[in-house]
């Protein structure tokens, strides 16, 4: 089976611009709602109470919320969870009660209205902890964009590390602004899943670098448009396979991972299906852009090729 | 050209045992067990303890599929619940005689029934974490400043005593916050009492201010001091959280620090939270008082007699009554510290305590009136007193620097060391966050990360053996090695799984197809380029490494930024991420290319390879390289 058969190079490049602008239309409308509209933070991130309550039939949202508010709790959110059985009850962080008074006085009270109700979950985060949370998430963020740009321009060079970095930060950004804009809830496993995402889209974009540099050494007669666009073709087939395989992952985990890998699975397809865009469009483009050349990566490896025939990243000897 | 030489093969071999060794206690699935482990810190469990626990199944005419001692607990399976009910009645009546101070703790544990071999050889399964088996997990802040507060205070009542010991004048001591302030008339005697704090107080500096006709002495503590002084707070609130989850009867729990000031405790198994967290939050205090030596007491001490009026009958920790006065001289708030030492003279094993200023004044009279008299330390927890220890009083004690000598070996020097620092909290702790969650949630959590990863993984395999047909059952092969190989690295590590992990192993095995596909796709392109067989495997092999690298190292960078800054579900998540990169380099490529190499290696004149349709744009048509 072969999915692709493609004649000749497809000229990526001669629509670069385009390309760009949609992402750069797509960022901004990220970045819009970011802001309008913010993120939906879970309780580990804002502080504050959540219960998972179960029933033995479908559960009477209005009729818990009425009951959690008659406790005298203020900004209480009730909603399904999973299932109709299952609710989730949010709680902001109340002043002179405890987390524990507070889960054991709503647990009371819904037992009160129906007896079948019995506790799955409840998980308490303090003020102090959300912040630090939101903390270390940045500085994971940080050392994640350092660390990849530093392997890039040392593996490869400076111009690679940038287009590479941009690219993969405008699909982060886009991930968040889906969230934003349907008002998902962000939690710890949704950022875990975030950051993975720039992972391995960086490591989709290295695909084509990598063979952007081989064509470099390979091909000495064509222009640079030429092998961007060359190299992107050749690797196309892979990146949708591999794309597709992980996707199938993810699927699995959205179908039978549950209500808590929900957003999780959720993040993730948004940010494979981006990263596919960002890499095969955006990275190149702007690796073009910033006017990478043939100089750049062949003149240091020409000279290890001889010294060392085992390189791995020896060029060609067809 | 493809072939591998002999040790290449050997490390597979050696991986591959290796990997199904370690992997193989999961499958086994859990026994119920009950599993015996100390309560106090002075009881030990050992072998003789283990006799015992035989013995009393033995007698209550249960059969157990197994008991061993297990490091510092012995584990009793049995093959049912029920029969794990009666064993735990038994073992209990004959460990634990009275309830109310038990020395043991026994409880319900699940344990994997994997055979002794496999135990033997320190094969376990998977760690499962709290989301995913039940059970409640704290998280406390321990309030440094009020332990830094806390040992001013006592320090600055040191420094009156030394003070007036040395006939010192001074014009007032007072603490503000953390440092202590003495206020003196001339400078001369300022310089005294600086001698005498460069001598006795090493742990306070001073800076000498003068405030108008005053001279001033403040004194605030060494920061080296500072952050003994913390550490120490926080490993004997460590300390005091064990003893008192000891009560709970928790089969594992795990009472750890985190970062500088904080304390992770989770219990497995444990729903009742409410309960746990009085348990957690309750404090116990330490009294000391003078032992009843009246001839009445010591008919009650044999039993004869009543116990007279004014007193009170406790036991000591080796159960021998002790008649002590109901009239308190000191309790805990006075003790500062008690440490583990030898004496000077004797060499003999003794406990150190060090009393606060005004414990000092009491003790130095109670003792001078009080020579060749019994004293006895009690600590009090949930309302039930003990015994730690009733010295003999040699002679009057002064300077707040107690030693209990006498009968001790070095283990119950430390152990008492031990229990009278653990009585109390050293600091105030505060839960900022707190999780529970029910065992049919956990259970469900399990069910439902397996199917994510099973699922994802036989619709994965099954595309990769349609698409690239012989290359794909290898390629499947090794994604089946690779999550082989995770699966036993997380067990020998004994890494916590938890929910998230079991997503990034989904995750990881999608991640680590990418390897083959590329391997794949480039022999793929070297067969059109119209490559022989064996070169095109043998340089789409050796293209595809240097690419797979590069983009393995960088996801990996990701990883290692989850695992340095993440905390709970996203190191959870980092941990098998990370781990997985790694085996999938290994198991994506040379584990694969291992498999290629026994297939095709040995064929000198290779015609075709089973990779799935080549298709040349030159011809036009697609041709099957088969």
């Amino acid at each position: 089976m072969e999915f692709f058969r493609i004649r000749r190079d497809i000229p990526f490049m001669r629509h670069a611009l385009v390309f760009n602008v949609v992402s750069l239309i797509t960022f901004l409308t990220a970045v819009f709602f970011l802001f309008s509209r913010g993120l939906h933070l879970s309780v580990e991130f804002t502080g504050g109470t959540l219960l998972e309550v179960t029933y033995a039939q479908p559960a009477d949202v209005g009729l818990v919320r009425d009951t959690v508010a008659k406790l005298g709790f203020a900004d209480v959110q009730v909603q399904n969870f999973g299932t109709a059985r299952d609710v989730l009850i949010r709680l902001p962080v109340q002043k002179n009660v405890s987390s524990a008074q507070q889960s054991n006085q709503v647990m009371a009270a819904l037992k009160v209205v129906d007896a079948s109700a019995s506790m799955r979950r409840t998980e308490f985060v303090g003020p102090q902890v959300g912040d630090e949370l939101a903390a270390d998430g940045l500085k994971a963020l940080a050392f994640v964009v350092v660390g990849i740009m530093i392997y890039l321009a040392v593996r490869f060079e400076w111009k690679f590390a940038v287009a590479a970095i941009i690219a993969n930060l405008h699909d982060v950004i886009i991930i968040l602004g889906f969230f934003a804009f349907f008002q998902w809830e962000f939690s710890l496993p949704v950022l875990a899943a975030v950051l993975a995402v720039l992972g391995y889209s960086v490591n989709e974009s290295v695909v084509i670098f990598d063979r952007i540099r081989e064509n470099f050494r390979r091909y000495r007669k064509m222009t640079t448009v030429e092998i961007i666009n060359n190299a992107i073709t050749s690797t196309i087939s892979r990146t949708i396979i591999t794309h597709g395989s992980t996707q199938m992952m993810v699927l699995s985990m959205l179908l039978f991972g549950g209500a808590t890998l929900h957003y999780f699975a959720l993040a993730l397809t948004i940010g494979i299906l981006f990263g596919i865009y960002s890499s095969v469009f955006v990275a190149a483009a702007i690796a073009m852009w910033l006017g990478i050349q043939r100089e750049d990566l062949v003149k240091g490896a020409v000279v290890k090729k001889e010294a060392d025939p085992n390189d791995p990243n020896a060029g060609a000897t067809v | 050209m493809n072939r591998y030489p002999v040790w290449k093969y050997a490390i597979i071999v050696f991986a591959l045992v290796v990997g199904v060794l370690y992997a193989l206690p999961n499958f086994f699935g859990e026994s119920p067990a009950v599993q015996v482990s100390a309560g106090k810190t002075a009881v030990k469990v050992d072998a003789d303890t283990l006799t015992q626990v035989e013995a009393a199944l033995k007698s209550a005419g249960i059969q157990a599929d197994q008991v061993v001692l297990d490091g510092a607990s012995i584990k009793a399976r049995f093959n049912d619940t029920d029969t794990q009910l009666k064993a735990k009645d038994a073992i209990q009546k004959a460990l634990v005689p009275d309830v109310s101070n038990p020395s043991y703790v026994v409880a319900l544990n699940l344990v994997s029934r994997s055979p002794t071999w496999l135990t033997a050889m320190h094969a376990a399964p998977m760690y499962l974490g709290l989301d995913l088996r039940g059970g409640v997990h704290f998280m406390l802040q321990v309030d440094m400043q009020a332990a830094l507060t806390k040992r001013a205070e006592s320090l600055s009542g040191d420094v009156r005593t030394s003070l007036r010991e040395k006939n010192i004048r001074h014009s007032g001591i007072s603490r503000e916050g953390q440092t202590i302030e003495v206020k003196f008339h001339d400078a001369a005697t300022r310089a005294q009492a600086q001698a005498v704090f460069q001598d006795q107080f090493s742990d306070l500096q001073t800076v000498e201010t003068a405030d108008g006709a005053e001279f001033k002495l403040t004194a605030s503590i060494k920061p080296d001091a500072a952050r003994r002084i913390q550490e120490q707070a926080l490993k004997q609130n460590i300390t005091t959280l064990h003893n008192r989850i000891n009560e709970l009867g928790v089969a594992e729990p795990v009472i750890q620090q985190q970062g500088l000031d904080r304390i992770v405790v989770q219990l497995p198994g444990v729903q009742d939270t409410a309960k746990a967290k009085d348990i957690l939050g309750r404090t116990a205090t330490l009294e000391v008082r003078m032992v009843d030596e009246s001839a009445e007491a010591r008919s009650a001490e044999t039993g004869a007699g009543m116990v007279p009026f004014g007193s009170e009958r406790y036991l000591e920790r080796s159960g021998q009554p002790v008649i002590v006065k109901k009239q308190v001289i000191l309790t805990g708030e006075n003790l500062t510290d008690a440490q583990p030492g030898f004496d000077g003279q004797t060499q003999e094993p003794t406990v150190n305590l060090n009393l606060d200023a005004k414990g000092t004044r009491i003790f130095r009279d109670v003792t001078r009136e009080n020579v060749g008299k019994r004293m006895a330390i009690l600590l009090f927890e949930k309302g039930k007193g003990e015994v730690v220890t009733a010295p003999v009083i040699r002679t009057e004690i002064g300077g707040g620097r107690v030693q209990i000598s006498g009968r001790m070996t070095t283990v119950e020097a430390n152990d008492t060391a031990l229990l009278l620092r653990a009585g109390s909290l050293a600091a105030p702790m505060e839960i900022i966050e707190e999780t529970t969650i029910g065992p049919s949630l956990g259970a469900e959590n399990i069910a439902k990360g397996f199917h994510s990863v099973t699922w994802g993984f036989v619709t994965v395999a099954i595309f990769m053996c349609i698409y690239y047909m012989l290359f794909g059952v290898f390629s499947s092969i090794a994604l089946a090695f690779n999550l082989l190989l995770l699966v036993a690295i997380l067990s020998m590590l004994q890494a916590t799984l938890t929910l998230p992990g079991m997503a990034a192993m989904a995750l990881v095995l999608g991640m680590a197809i990418d390897s083959n596909v590329l391997i794949n796709e480039r022999i793929r392109e070297e067969l059109r380029n119209g490559a022989s067989p064996q070169a095109a495997i043998h340089t789409g092999y050796d293209r595809a490494w240097a690419t797979i690298f590069d983009s393995n190292i960088t996801t990996l960078i990701a990883g290692l930024a989850l695992l340095a800054f993440g905390s709970g579900p996203v190191r959870g998540f980092a941990v098998v991420h990370c781990l997985g990169i790694m085996t999938s380099m290994f198991s994506g490529v040379f584990f694969s290319r291992g498999v290629v190499n026994f297939w095709y290696g040995r064929k000198n004149r290779l015609k075709t390879v089973s990779i799935g349709t080549i298709w040349r744009p030159d011809s036009g048509a697609a041709t099957k390289a088969e």
